[in-house]
């Protein structure tokens, strides 16, 4: 039982030197924690960037959409937008990315975080739209009527009467989209952008040992996706115990 | 015949929905002061009426003159008028996300450039004239069905309309509620605000209303003073229609 016990010990104790030659290895050599650390900056840069653009995109398309469903105007900008969300939701992200690196850039000198930050911010919006849509569907059209006959006009009762309220309806599915934002940034490395996926591909390519450098870019991500998560419910809950 | 005193002037008001016509060519004159009150069977056209009024609804064909001004002209601005024009609506309709005292000042403060002091002050003075200024920082969900259509009215009142449309404001109230909102409506009157209303409360009709008109499958069957009106109907299914509601 005792010998058991040591062999045990000896092979623990081999195992942890061999984790701990790997962990100085992968991470303390040559600062190779840099490359998780600057690509952490892009990663989040780069979703941050989008999602700014994405909503922007996003709201822009579902108010085009709406005002074309209840007042059958702007027919030209609804077409535009439906080719759009066509398109968009038809093909895959990693495609889209490379056409607009390879296509769209190609005789263009420009950051790729840059592009980066176009490609999925234009991906985003088209989710984004159909979300904030159906959350302005879903608001009773006496509110639009209200808003109307007390003097205001179309983008004035969006703003101030529907909007609120819709946003508010749909802040769990765009918490939701914001956080396969983020993930869907791992693609990155398609155009050779160094972000923390492609950080944590680098160590491996250097050391050769692809557990730690590669579960440690999933333990970061996974971080990062819980810290949203929680901020989401804490909006969420924040929002709902205002309701009215 | 258009005078001064004539508010509202409709020639031969049309509105189909498809092949619907729900409308089919209403004359019609609303003069400053009038309380006019609609009445006719379900699927008349009465609301659709009212909310050609302010272009809820768009003609399709026409004239509307509100103040001597074609509303329905291309180039013209609908949203200065509906400034004029308040409407309350069945469903009461108040913003559910914005407090009593904000449903209230949001359209004074952002279309009529009035102070936030100015809007309240105001908002607060015809709060207190409905028995709701203690309910100013209410949301709407915690009033009775007659407390939001009171405050719906008063909303409507705070940009200062010229008329006042109502479409059914009693008929989603419980029996006991509709009497507050009606005294609202009647001492509204009493001030001599212009107002149009469409309601099955015949009482009202003939106590408060100047006049009464009679809708039916898109047309105005019968016009007339309320006593007449009620007393000596002459059309046939104005007559059929007093025997079944009255
Ligand atoms: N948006 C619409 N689309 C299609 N048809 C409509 C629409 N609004 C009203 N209608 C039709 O027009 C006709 C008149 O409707 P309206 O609502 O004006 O009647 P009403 O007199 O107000 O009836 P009620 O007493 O039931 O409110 C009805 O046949 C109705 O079905
Ligand atoms: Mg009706």
């Amino acid at each position: 039982m005792a010998e058991w016990f040591h062999a045990c010990y000896v092979g623990l104790c081999q195992w942890s030197d061999t984790l701990r030659i790997k962990f100085i290895n992968d991470f303390i050599s040559d600062d190779r924690w840099r490359y998780l650390w600057n690509g952490l900056g892009v990663t989040l840069k780069v979703t941050l960037g989008a999602l700014i653009l994405g909503i922007i995109l996003g709201f822009l398309v579902a108010m085009i959409r709406s005002a074309h469903d209840t007042t059958g105007k702007m027919k030209i900008g609804n077409a535009i937008c439906r080719i759009y969300l066509t398109v968009i939701r038809g093909t895959p992200v990693v495609v889209q990315l490379l056409i607009i690196y390879f296509v769209v850039f190609a005789s263009v000198n420009i950051d790729k975080s840059i592009v980066a930050i176009i490609a999925f911010g234009i991906n985003s919006g088209a989710y984004v739209a159909e979300i904030v849509r159906s959350g302005i569907m879903s608001i009773d059209k006496g509110q639009m009527e209200a808003g109307r006959s007390l003097g205001f006009n179309y983008v004035q009762t969006m703003r101030f009467i529907i909007l609120p309220q819709a946003v508010k309806n749909v802040i769990p599915a765009l918490g939701n989209e914001f956080i396969v934002l983020l993930k869907e940034t791992s693609i990155s490395g398609y155009i050779a952008l160094q972000d923390l996926t492609k950080g944590g591909d680098i160590i491996r390519g250097r050391t050769f040992d692809a557990f730690l450098p590669l579960i440690a870019v999933a333990l970061i991500y996974l971080v990062l996706v819980m810290i949203l998560s929680k901020l989401v419910t804490t909006l969420e809950r924040r929002l709902r115990s205002s309701d009215h | 015949m258009i005078t001064d005193q004539t508010l509202i002037q409709v020639e031969q008001l049309e509105k189909s929905f498809g092949s619907l016509h729900a409308l089919q060519g209403i004359d019609l004159s609303i003069h400053k002061g009038d309380v006019l009150v609609i009445i006719g069977p379900s699927g008349s056209g009465k609301s659709t009426f009212l909310r050609c009024l302010n272009l809820l609804e768009m003609p399709t064909g026409g004239k509307i003159l509100f103040e001597g001004e074609d509303i329905t002209a291309p180039k013209a601005n609908i949203n200065l008028y509906r400034q004029k024009m308040g409407m309350v609506f069945q469903q009461f309709n108040l913003f559910p996300h914005m407090t009593i005292l904000k449903n209230m000042t949001l359209a004074p403060i952002r279309l009529l450039k009035r102070s936030k002091e100015e809007a309240e002050e105001k908002a607060m003075a015809l709060l207190k004239r409905v028995g709701l200024a203690e309910r100013a920082t209410a949301y709407p969900s915690q009033l009775s069905g007659g407390q939001k259509q009171r405050i719906a009215i008063v909303r409507a009142l705070c940009m200062d309309p010229d008329v006042m449309l109502f479409d059914e404001p009693t008929s989603a109230l419980d029996p006991e509620m509709v009497g507050e909102v009606l005294e609202v409506m009647r001492e509204l009157a009493l001030d001599g605000m212009t107002m149009a209303v469409v309601t099955h409360e015949m009482g009202f009709a003939r106590e408060v209303g100047t006049r009464v008109v009679f809708m039916d499958e898109g047309r105005i069957l019968e016009e007339a003073e309320p006593q007449r009106f009620f007393d000596a109907p002459q059309n046939q299914r104005t007559k059929d229609f007093l025997s079944k509601v009255l």
